[in-house]
């Protein structure tokens, strides 16, 4: 079973290392080649240090003197084998490098695409640790095994010289080679069985310490507020000490097979020295040959390990190439149609017979209404009765399972990418800022002026305060807009919005963590400003529903009734309940009161 | 980064510490390594050994068996096999070093992530901010993974390069001090560079970190701002930015490559020419007899011995940069006083009861910000109901924030129940006083999970009592899940209401004495806001309960109001008192008043 497994990792992990050869083949060819000259060269300069020693030192030892012709070519064939080998090194570093990154920043770029392309209820069911991971140790450990590859295909290169030249040497001596060297893959290939399982197993656990590490974080401010720093500790290190055991057990394989493949070669040579002198004794070979065989083992033990680091590379690559690739692979990505919904005057928005469902449930059923061009409609309902999926439907962050949405007539599926963005603003709910200036954040992409920019955060109130900012707009607002208070945040994203002047604008709940005062003003100064729009406004609030010319009260996901504000308080038991909540509690209160001082009195 | 006022309270760089110091620190913070070490590197030096077999055989095998033209076949067997019996000796040496080696740095790696991840939680919320989230997660995930990855592979090969260095130079000098000069005076030269090269690379590599800081910080826009990124078709300008950080990326790791491929091949010029020397050099030797011809030999397989760590010396530099960079971030964190501090054991430990609260002159600026709240003088005596209002902006935030300690005062004090708050046990605090922030964080997990989080202790019972307390069984039975609804992360699968439902069951089931709900009901609809306000009225009776909030009915209920208005305390008093009198409180209430009535 295990076998099955990790051969098939192997497979696997060089299909990963094809896709690396056929997108870079030229300067994988390159990378090659360099290495080539690199494993060449390598056997060469033994050969010349043999060559030395039978013609050089030999004689000298010998005969007592050398002819200065042959130490002057055994210095020159010396040196030029090394200077090869040198060119050959910087070569396939350089390149492999080249290579690596390459495929890497590809990655990278294809993953994030691919987190832009993909519908946002995609990403609401991934973890966002998890995606982060997958564009970066993901990526990265997915071509990791480039780096040490065209050193690889070198040292393959170096073997078969090495058996070349030891075949030309002395067949006996040969023998030996073959004897070890295929000791030495079979060996890598046991290590690489045993190492892989636990290599995959360590680099998950990683990504599991690491999302642990980002939600805590996140969530920093509720463990401090409840102080539960124990608890979160508790938590991960948990998961960082089964990573430490998964990383002790990825030591212990290869603490015990770095050195036995180290020793192999070592017995080699030693293996030569004793067969090499019963054939000197022989008379078969001279003592250059056997300096030179020798040498080549010593030369070999190191480059041929590069071999097991591909090989240890792989199950990290292919785990994090599937998880790359299981991104990239996803799809639902949104189609878009060909329509253009340029035009300067309101927009009319249509919802005809619209279901959603989140997974299996489904939170809203059969939503009909349309707001006529020009008009304002509220959006009323209780907590968690579908509002801000209705919303995100009306700007096709998400599409309908059923039904439609229509703008000015056409559905919002056939309009050209872009083209919502163009006649639709949304204020979320949830507001969020990018970690860049004030300037940034309403532009979004935007190619506005100044003085635009000034004009939106006027009519969002936000005037006042930005200028107030160290740096005016070129201040940057932090993570999240982490160094504003929460009613700052939420006006600068109601600037974004009206900056955009948007022929439809959606506010859903957008002006929750500002005072009454400044709502207010903020709604009057749309109002007189929003001429030009339609707008549909989720709210509780009476003075923001008595701005809308018609209310839509949503319960459950049903569209209960819809009407004028006075309309629906006479007949819509559910809506008068809602929204006067605050008057009935006051009045009820007022009721109270009198009975407690009457009590008082009488005590 | 952030705003430039937060940057003066961040977590320290450590850039101005020096390598060494950098790791002597990480030591000093690690028994675990540091436990059986000397035993380790014994069996580092008898592994290194290992290295040497092979030159001493080759000269044995020449010198000896090889001598007077027919070898001495039974010398040379028993030297052979002596030499593969300390073959396998050393293997096993390298076995045993490297289990200990690997076992020492990960207990000790993994102690070290866990003191950072624990720190990180010390670190006050401005310390914290000062920093992206991605950044202070890498800090204790991949830095730590750097030095793993380096310690499994190039802390190995400093030790053993070094073994190797020492055994072949000792190795020698017993053949040749001639030779041996000649070698050291090739590979000195290179030895000297090594650090020149090392500085080179460093900056190459610190440029690499910058940019992948970039791109990663590029990356993440893309995940957390989805939404925001679809609504405004955003698309091809993030793309745009995100292509340009990864690109930035790519060029500044290849250009680091490029330096490490220069260097590295160095040494094997240098080789050579020690190689040609030798032979050089060595053959006069001979002639005058000074050296044997196994000995000349056995020097050329010496200088390989050389090559190889000075060859990896560059290669481990590659990795030493990054794990000392690594280093020095993880110690970063924990070196990083809390400014926030806990007074631990000799704090002050709350009695349970009511609370009382005062401030008393306190001033706060966000560093490197202006005055946010100024001369705030005010007590709230146990067991009251007090309402927070002012303007977007004004410091209520900041002002619970105080109270909850998750900041200090930059001058003023504050005091519950007569202890200054700085010399409250945190353990204490958090038990008593509970703040409900203002955007609901919550876990990815079930509502179940969620609201336990508030005391872990509690039972499911509890949990279904704490819900029917506060009035939210209703709702609770309308989920598809009950308790066993998943929220998603930070909670994102429930509605804004609910998930603010939520993070207010999980505070008031952690009972505490004081709660402080900063616009904790900001996205509930107005009725159960009122049904909630009733409960929390009912069941906190006897605890002191202060609520920050634009809807201003929480005020009309309140003992006290207080007003806030551009950092400063301008009014308090019961509502009633208040819409009396001219002044920001009649403002606000007005607008109101015409807002929440038909
Ligand atoms: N990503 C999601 N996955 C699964 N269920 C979801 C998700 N988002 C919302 N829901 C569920 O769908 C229902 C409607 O949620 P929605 O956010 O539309 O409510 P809402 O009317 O905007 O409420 P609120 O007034 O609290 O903002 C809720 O019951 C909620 O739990
Ligand atoms: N982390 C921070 N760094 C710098 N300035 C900050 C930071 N947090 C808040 N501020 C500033 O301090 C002032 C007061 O903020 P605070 O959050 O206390 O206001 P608030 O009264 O709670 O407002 P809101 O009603 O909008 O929540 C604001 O001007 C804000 O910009
Ligand atoms: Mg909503
Ligand atoms: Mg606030």
């Amino acid at each position: 079973m295990a076998t099955k497994v990790t051969s098939a990792v192997m497979r696997q992990g060089l299909r990963v290392l094809g896709v690396a050869v056929r997108t870079e083949k030229a300067v994988f060819t390159l990378a090659v080649l360099a290495s080539a000259v690199y494993g060449g060269m390598t056997v060469a300069s033994a050969w010349a240090l043999g060559w030395a020693t039978q013609y050089v030192v030999q004689p000298a030892f010998a005969q007592g003197d050398v002819a200065s012709g042959a130490m002057w070519t055994g210095t020159f064939l010396i040196l030029g084998a090394a200077l090869l080998k040198a060119f050959g090194v910087a070569g396939r570093r350089i390149l492999a490098g080249v290579i690596q990154y390459r495929m890497q920043a590809r990655s990278r770029r294809d993953v994030t695409k691919q987190y832009l392309r993909l519908p946002l209820s995609w990403h609401h069911q991934h973890p966002t640790g998890q995606l982060l991971s997958n564009a970066s140790a993901d990526a990265e450990a997915a071509w990791a095994p480039l780096a040490p590859l065209p050193m690889a295909v070198g040292v393959i290169v170096m073997l078969v010289t090495a058996a070349v030249a030891m075949l030309f040497t002395d067949l006996v001596l040969a023998l030996v080679g073959f004897l070890i060297f295929p000791a030495i893959a079979v060996l890598n290939l046991i290590y690489q069985r045993k190492l892989s399982p636990l290599a995959t197993r360590a680099q998950q656990l990683r990504a599991e310490v690491s999302e642990i590490a980002h939600e805590s974080f996140d969530g920093a401010l509720v463990v401090k507020t409840l102080g539960r720093e124990e608890l979160e500790t508790d938590r991960f290190r948990r998961r960082a000490h089964e990573l430490r055991d998964a990383n002790i057990a990825v030591g212990r394989v290869r603490g015990l097979f770095d050195p036995l493949l180290e020793a192999l070669p070592t017995i080699g040579v030693l293996a030569v020295l004793a067969v090499g002198a019963m054939r000197l004794s022989g008379g078969s070979i001279d003592s250059g040959d056997l300096v030179q065989v020798a040498y080549l083992f010593t030369l070999l033990a190191f480059p041929i390990r590069a071999l097991g680091w591909v090989l240890a590379e792989l199950p990290r690559s292919v785990v994090g190439w599937q998880r790359v690739q299981a991104v990239l692979d996803a799809t639902g990505s949104m189609e878009y149609g060909r329509a253009s919904a340029g035009s300067t005057t309101p927009a009319a928005l249509e919802v005809s017979g619209v279901s959603y469902a989140y997974g299996e449930a489904e939170v809203l059923h059969d939503v009909t209404f349309d707001v006529p061009a020009g008009r304002t409609v509220a959006l009323v309902g209780p907590t968690g009765s579908g509002k801000s999926t209705l919303v995100q439907l009306l700007v096709r962050l998400v599409d309908p399972d059923a039904g439609q949405v229509l703008l000015d007539g056409v559905d919002l599926r056939e309009l050209a990418y872009g083209g919502i963005a163009e006649s639709v603003a949304l204020v979320p709910q949830q507001t969020f800022l990018f970690d860049d200036s004030v300037r940034g954040n309403i532009a979004l992409g935007l190619d506005a002026a100044d003085e635009d920019v000034w004009a939106a955060l006027r009519l969002a109130q936000a005037e006042g305060f930005v200028a107030r900012l160290a740096d005016g707009l070129d201040t940057r607002v932090g993570e999240r807009g982490a160094s504003l208070s929460g009613g700052q945040r939420q006006r600068l994203a109601l600037a974004r919005a009206v900056v955009r002047r948007p022929r439809l604008l959606i506010l859903d709940d957008a002006t929750s963590s500002v005072d009454p005062q400044v709502e207010a003003k903020i709604l009057y100064g749309l109002r007189d400003a929003a001429e030009a729009s339609t707008v549909v406004v989720v709210a509780y609030r009476m003075a923001t529903i008595a701005l809308a010319d018609e209310v839509v009260y949503l319960d459950h996901g049903r569209i209960v009734d819809r009407g004028t504000h006075d309309e629906l308080l006479l007949r819509c038991a559910g809506y008068r309940n809602l929204v006067t909540a605050y008057e009935r509690e006051e009045a009820e209160r007022a009721a109270m009161e009198l009975p407690v001082e009457e009590e008082g009195v009488s005590a | 980064m952030t705003a430039q006022g937060i940057q003066a309270q961040g977590i320290q760089t450590n850039a101005e510490r020096s390598a060494l110091a950098t790791i002597k620190r990480g030591l000093a913070l690690t028994p675990e390594f540091r436990k059986g070490l000397a035993g380790t590197l014994a069996l580092a030096v008898v592994a290194t050994a290992g290295k040497i077999i092979v030159p001493i055989a080759v000269q044995q095998t020449i010198d000896t068996g090889l001598k007077g033209g027919s070898p001495d076949i039974p010398y040379i067997t028993r030297a052979v096999l002596v030499c593969a019996a300390a073959v396998v000796l050393t293997a096993l040496a390298a076995y045993i070093m490297n289990v200990r080696l690997y076992k020492a740095t990960e207990s000790s790696l993994a102690t070290l992530r866990v003191r950072g991840f624990r720190h990180v939680h010390d670190l006050s919320v401005l310390t914290q901010n000062s920093e992206r989230r991605g950044a202070l997660v890498s800090r204790v995930t991949n830095d730590i993974d750097q030095i793993s990855n380096f310690m499994q592979w190039g802390g190995l090969m400093i030790i053993v390069a070094f073994g190797q260095l020492f055994v072949a130079t000792v190795l020698m000098f017993v053949y040749s001090w001639q030779l041996t000069l000649l070698v050291w005076a090739c590979f000195v030269p290179l030895i000297i560079a090594l650090p020149r090269f090392q500085r080179l690379l460093s900056r190459a590599y610190t440029v690499v970190r910058e940019r992948t800081g970039d791109m990663l910080a590029a990356v993440s826009e893309s995940v957390v701002g989805a939404a925001v990124i679809r609504a405004y078709a955003s698309e091809r300008r993030t793309a745009e930015r995100i292509d340009k950080a990864v690109n930035a990326n790519r060029s500044a790791q290849v250009r680091a490559q490029t330096i490490v491929g220069f260097v590295f091949p160095l040494t094997e010029i240098v080789a050579a020419l020690a190689i040609a020397g030798i032979v050089l050099l060595g053959v006069r030797l001979g002639l005058s007899g000074e050296i044997t011809q196994g000995e000349l030999v056995a020097f050329l397989f010496l200088v390989t011995l050389f090559v190889s760590p000075l060859q990896t010396a560059t290669e481990v530099l590659n990795e030493a940069q990054n794990a000392v960079a690594g280093w020095r971030r993880i110690l970063g964190v924990i070196d990083t006083p809390p400014d926030v501090a806990d007074p631990g054991d000799d704090g002050v430990e709350l009695p349970r009861g009511p609370i009382s609260v005062s401030f008393d002159d306190v001033h706060f600026s966000y560093p490197g910000g202006t005055p946010v709240l100024r001369e705030i003088t005010l007590e709230i005596p146990p067991r009251s109901r007090v309402a927070v209002v002012g303007e977007t902006g004004s410091g209520k935030t900041t002002f619970a924030k105080l109270l909850t300690r998750l900041m200090d005062p930059v001058s003023g004090r504050v005091t519950v129940d007569g202890h200054d708050l700085r010399d409250v046990r945190f353990s204490s605090l958090r038990e008593r006083i509970v703040m409900v922030p203002q955007d609901g964080f919550l876990f990815d997990g079930t509502l179940e999970e969620n609201i336990r989080y508030g005391k872990p202790s509690a039972t499911t019972e509890e949990i279904g009592l704490a819900m029917t307390e506060l009035g939210l069984a209703d709702w609770l039975e309308g989920l598809p899940a009950a308790l066993d609804t998943p929220v998603g992360q930070r909670g994102e699968s429930l509605s804004a209401g609910e998930r603010q439902l939520v993070a207010l069951a999980r505070a008031y089931l952690a009972d505490p004495d004081l709660l402080l709900l900063d616009e904790a009901t900001s996205a509930v609809d107005p009725a159960t806001e009122v049904r909630i306000a009733r409960a929390l009225e009912g069941v906190t009776r006897g605890r002191t309960a202060i609520s920050i909030a634009h809807r201003l009915s929480t005020a009309e209920n309140a003992d006290e109001v207080l007003v806030f208005d551009a950092g400063r305390l301008v009014q308090r008093g019961p509502h009633a008192e208040l819409v009396t009198q001219e002044g920001v409180y009649a403002d606000l209430h007005a607008s109101w008043v015409s807002a929440a009535h038909s």
